[in-house]
């Protein structure tokens, strides 16, 4: 064990001399000199909430195509560094896998950092904050009552009795399988923002991303605490409220079917 | 008085509120959340009273800084 500590002490002192010597930086398309270059309007949503008496209004913003990058979260720090540092929007992995860059971009809610730039330099894009939440600044919106209702729904393992062996909650293939198109979900709100009856109801309503997430520790073979879960939802708002509008099936940024888990879930109450 | 508005009556609640939450703090700490209280209500005198979003937002905001500053693990400022 000591030497195996002491090995460990010397890869990490030797660790530096290999950190790379450049600065990271996202990707960006290569500064080309350009003949034609492909002008873009970008009109972005800006509220500032340190002047709250002035209405929120759309900002526009040039871009020529051929200096940024495919995606929106490209255009948007590219607009960021070099055009007006005081837009703000959350950003984080730039890869579809944290759900920060969640917005509205010409009408439908999408992660930035997944969405391309439509190449039609005609047409402009319209980028918003997601519909119907309050919003913190510009593109960041105020998600405090979403994870409080993920909160609600008890999002993890409940159980009482240990393996017999003391080890791993252990599960079976099929029973693993029935967590695909559930565990996927990255909590980007995109869905539950997307859908009317949520707008309407967001207080008591759970919205089709938690109610995902509830199905899916209600699909969960090792979870114990099924009849609890489904008490718990078992009530004319948590679920009822669907009314299978299924813009968060259109919506989802991953694909996922927020959808077809309510109905599971009305299945399961039903029986 | 004149008679107030809902949107006056929820600005006066949450001042009351905030009131509440000073007096479940250490009495030498209370003048000090009592001055900043009335300051952040003073920063935001010149809003117009029609103008609804603006004061419902800064409502939000301070029921927010509230619920923050209520937390028993806070026990003085400045």
């Amino acid at each position: 064990m000591a030497s195996l500590r002491t090995t460990s002490r010397l890869f990490a002192a030797s660790r530096p001399m290999f950190r790379p010597a450049f600065a990271r930086t996202y990707a960006t398309v290569e500064p080309t000199p350009s003949e034609n270059p492909k002008m873009k309007t970008f009109k972005v949503y800006r509220w500032n909430p340190d002047q709250p008496s002035e209405k929120p209004q759309m900002q526009s913003y040039d871009l020529d195509l051929n200096k940024t990058g495919p995606m929106m979260l490209d255009a948007l720090i590219r607009i960021k560094n070099e055009l007006d540092p005081t837009l703000t929007f959350r950003r984080s992995c730039r890869e579809g896998i944290c759900g920060s860059c969640a917005m509205n971009i010409d009408g439908v809610n999408t992660l930035a950092c997944l969405c391309r730039i439509p190449t039609d330099t005609k047409s402009e894009s319209r980028i918003y904050p997601l519909p119907h939440t309050y919003v913190v600044k510009d593109l960041v919106p105020d998600l405090t009552h979403f994870y409080k209702q993920y909160k609600s729904i008890k999002p993890y393992l409940q159980r009482d009795t240990p393996t017999e062996d003391g080890l791993e909650f252990r599960q079976s293939p099929e029973d693993r399988k029935k967590l695909d198109g559930l565990y996927e979900c990255i909590l980007c709100a995109c869905c539950s923002t997307s859908c009317p009856s949520y707008w309407w109801n967001s207080e008591e309503y759970l919205g089709p991303a938690i109610l995902l997430q509830s199905f899916r520790w209600l699909a969960d073979s090792r979870d114990e605490k099924t009849a609890e879960r489904k008490a718990a939802l078992d009530n004319s708002m948590s679920v009822y409220r669907c009314h299978t509008i299924l813009n968060c099936t259109r919506t989802c940024p991953k694909g996922l079917n927020p959808g077809r888990a309510i109905a599971e879930i009305k299945k399961m109450l039903a029986v | 008085m004149a008679r107030l508005s809902g949107l006056q009556r929820d600005v006066l609640s949450l001042y009351r509120k905030c009131l509440r939450e000073i007096r479940k703090k250490p009495t030498e700490s209370r003048p000090n959340f009592k001055a900043h209280a009335r300051a952040e209500f003073q920063k935001h005198l010149s809003v117009n009273k029609k103008d609804f979003s603006a004061v419902e937002y800064l409502l939000r905001k301070g029921h927010r800084q509230l619920e923050m500053y209520a937390s028993p693990g806070i026990r003085n400022i400045r």
